[in-house]
């Protein structure tokens, strides 16, 4: 039986990244994965799951769980942490509710972004693509630490020609976002940002790349308010900027 | 739990503690380089030999001692009784502290000097021996300069890592009554010949314990200023406050804990010190105290058993956690407001004073794992922060607002219906928002606008597309 990919564009690509989820979308047809976007499905929970709320993100999860649900292919998720959600806490939410089965069987299918590309990689250095400057990456915490996701993205990266990959210190630190910890905290998770855009400053990179909306919404909030960070974006975008189309 | 000094976690809030860190450019300075540096010690110190492997042998020793806890603790204790060791149990901070008195007034103590110890400040030992009129003299370099401040250590290990030298040469000028020079070989020279004469002077010497191997009664000491090797041979009587977690079955299990404590946390395979202190003075022996007490502290521990939070008590106190914490490097120890500062701290602060002081900690982490990925002994500090959050949502003690904030949330984002149209206002109310003026009044809004650009939700949402 044929399985058609779907991707879930997450509530903040859906709502204030929605160019990254069409790049993502883009770079993925040019790789020849064609997803087909749910509609539908509004987000997958993590901000009430990882304030202690879960009774609300169960409530807010099941509507996306069984849309998912529905599909049968990899689930596509252009976001490191809500991936990390549902392959990984999805079946502890769910777990004694009669949508227990559907959170294991939908967690499997979930794939993120950059680990799907990185399977095309072949198709994506045959591209030639090309993006003239210094870029750093920049670890989202649960796709580097919950799904173990690091050498992907950065190979990716690495078939762009003209594309410096400047390594930084700061790589792995966490830009202080946290989800609610970000509004709770404001303060600490701005002191956080800095050190990582700081950081990035120093090391002269024109662009800091990540894949996750999370910490590109903190650490390009941050950069901007600044006015003197470097330019914050998706790891699809600048695949996209390169060429991958 | 009765403290006898300023409780910092029911007069204040994370929120306000951290902003008065922040505003310590010393500190903001003086932790990352600290804490980068005990990181780079541990991945180089570590770096030919296996520490997944190790910290899986740590781990299993560490599984073994608690989930047979009383059995351990009762060898323990039959071993210790054996070397002429006098053993009490407490069963909370204030009979820990009646119980140390009493030992100290029986030995007509005037002067006690203390090798650093957590579990000590976890009992608020010194203010207790004051009011009974006993000098008490840390002699842990760090300890020593925090007790000149009246501050209280603000990491496990590294009492004055939110220090500078300038600031410690400034603490220890103000105790000696004159200018000191900047130079650390000069300061460390005045600081051991006040805390030599200590030395001399003192009754009482009084430890906590980083082990207690329970096959042959042995408590293990480990510093790197000889400061605990004075403590516990010169004084006549040596009491070792030990939290009942701390036993190890074997003496052989230090083989693999001790280079996994010192390697995570100062990057040291082995410390300058290694005591191991097994019983009073015998007949014939030229040093060594009188008499040697073990105070076996309870506080709150045994009741973790059998809790999703027993491998807490697996925690050796190496501090890693903290030097690698994200949150921990911005604000330091003293803004946790208790004891346990950094991932542990948030741990266990909600765990021994209860989620209606404590609980608040349990949210003051970005949850970015780092601290599972350090951990010598692998406890799942992560997971134990997210099942705290959710206690503190069941108990009920989350703040109003949160607690509404969480229910619209819920309500709205259940239906896609909703979602949209919770997007669409968003969408409008982001207009005014733009000033920053109106941005900085609104709920949650305002407290993202206050130091970063707000988001502005799309004209197109990526689901409008989808049409």
């Amino acid at each position: 039986m044929a399985t058609e990919p779907v991707l879930f564009p997450t509530c903040l690509g859906d709502i204030v990244m929605p160019e990254a989820v069409r790049h993502a979308v883009v770079t993925l047809r040019a790789c020849g994965v064609a997803p087909r976007p749910v509609r539908n499905a509004t987000c997958c929970g993590q901000p009430g799951y990882n304030a202690g709320h879960h009774d609300e993100a169960r409530r807010v999860a099941r509507r996306t769980l069984r849309v998912l649900d529905r599909t049968d292919g990899d689930v596509i998720v252009p976001a490191g942490s809500c991936a990390a959600m549902m392959r990984l806490h999805w079946r502890e939410l769910f777990a004694g509710t009669r949508d227990e089965r559907a959170a294991v069987r939908v967690g499997r299918r979930v794939r993120e972004l950059s680990t799907v590309l990185a399977d095309r990689v072949d198709v994506v250095a045959a591209r030639g693509l090309a993006w003239p400057g210094r870029a750093g990456y920049h670890d989202s915490c649960h796709m580097l630490r919950e799904l173990r996701i690091a050498v992907e993205p950065r190979a990716l990266l690495g078939h762009v020609r003209d594309l410096e990959l400047v390594p930084l210190s700061s790589s792995e630190r966490c830009c202080g976002f946290g989800g609610t910890f970000s509004v709770r905290y404001p303060e600490v998770s701005v002191a956080m940002a800095d050190s990582k855009l700081d950081d990035a400053r120093q090391a002269g990179v024109d662009v800091l790349v990540s894949a996750d909306p999370g910490c590109l919404m903190q650490l390009g909030g941050r950069a901007t308010r600044r006015g003197d960070g470097p330019r914050v974006v998706h790891l699809a975008t600048l695949l996209w900027e390169a060429g991958l189309r | 739990m009765t403290t006898l000094r300023p409780d910092p976690l029911t007069t204040s809030t994370f929120r306000e503690r951290a902003r008065a860190q922040l505003a310590k450019p010393f500190l903001r300075e003086a932790v990352p380089k600290a804490t980068d540096h005990a990181v780079a010690a541990l991945r180089t110190r570590f770096a030919d030999h296996d520490y997944e492997a190790l910290r899986e042998l740590g781990r299993a020793i560490r599984a073994e001692a608690i989930a047979d806890l009383d059995r351990h603790l009762a060898d323990l204790e039959q071993a210790l009784v054996a070397n002429g060791v006098r053993v009490h149990h407490a069963a909370d901070a204030g009979a820990a502290r009646d119980l140390i008195r009493g030992i100290v007034r029986d030995a007509g103590g005037r002067t006690v000097v203390k090798v650093k110890s957590m579990a000590t400040e976890e009992i608020d030992l010194n203010p207790a021996l004051a009011a009974d009129g006993v000098r008490v003299v840390e002699t842990d370099l760090g300890e020593y300069v925090v007790q000149l401040d009246g501050d209280r250590p603000s990491h496990i290990i590294a009492p004055i890592i939110h220090k500078t030298r300038g600031e410690v040469r400034e603490s220890l000028s103000r105790a000696v009554g004159r200018e000191l020079p900047d130079d650390a070989a000069a300061l460390t020279g005045v600081a051991r010949a006040q805390l030599r004469d200590a030395f001399m002077e003192a009754d009482v010497g009084i430890s906590g314990a980083n082990f207690g191997v329970a096959d042959t009664g042995t408590i293990c000491l480990v510093t790197n200023e000889g400061n605990g090797r004075m403590c516990t041979s010169l004084p006549r009587v040596h009491i070792a406050l030990m939290g009942v977690e701390r036993v190890v079955p074997r003496m052989t299990d230090l083989a693999v804990l001790l280079p996994l404590l010192t390697g995570a946390g100062t990057g040291q395979l082995v410390t300058s010190y290694v005591n191991l202190l097994s019983g009073p003075r015998r007949p014939g022996e030229p040093d060594g105290p009188e008499e040697m007490h073990v105070v076996l502290l309870d506080n709150g521990r045994r009741a973790l058993r059998g809790t999703p939070y027993e491998e807490v008590l697996h925690c050796i106190r190496c501090g890693a956690c903290q030097n690698v914490c994200p949150v921990y490097r911005q604000v330091g120890g003293h803004a946790y407001g208790w004891v346990y500062g950094g991932p542990i701290g948030a741990v266990l602060t909600p765990l021994f004073r209860g989620q209606r002081d404590g609980g608040e900690l349990s949210q003051a982490t970005s949850l970015c794992g780092a601290c599972d990925d350090v951990c010598p002994v692998k406890i799942p500090l992560h997971d134990l922060l997210l099942s705290l959050r959710r206690d503190r949502a069941a108990a009920g003690v989350a703040p109003r607002g949160e607690r509404i904030a969480a229910r619209l949330w819920s309500w709205a984002w259940a239906h896609p219906a909703t979602y949209r149209l919770s997007v669409r206002l968003a969408r409008a109310a982001s207009l005014p928002a733009r000033h920053p003026a109106v941005a900085r009044r609104l709920p949650l809004a305002g407290r993202w606008a206050a130091g970063r650009t707000l988001p502005r939700p799309a004209r197109r949402p990526y689901h409008r597309r989808l049409r």
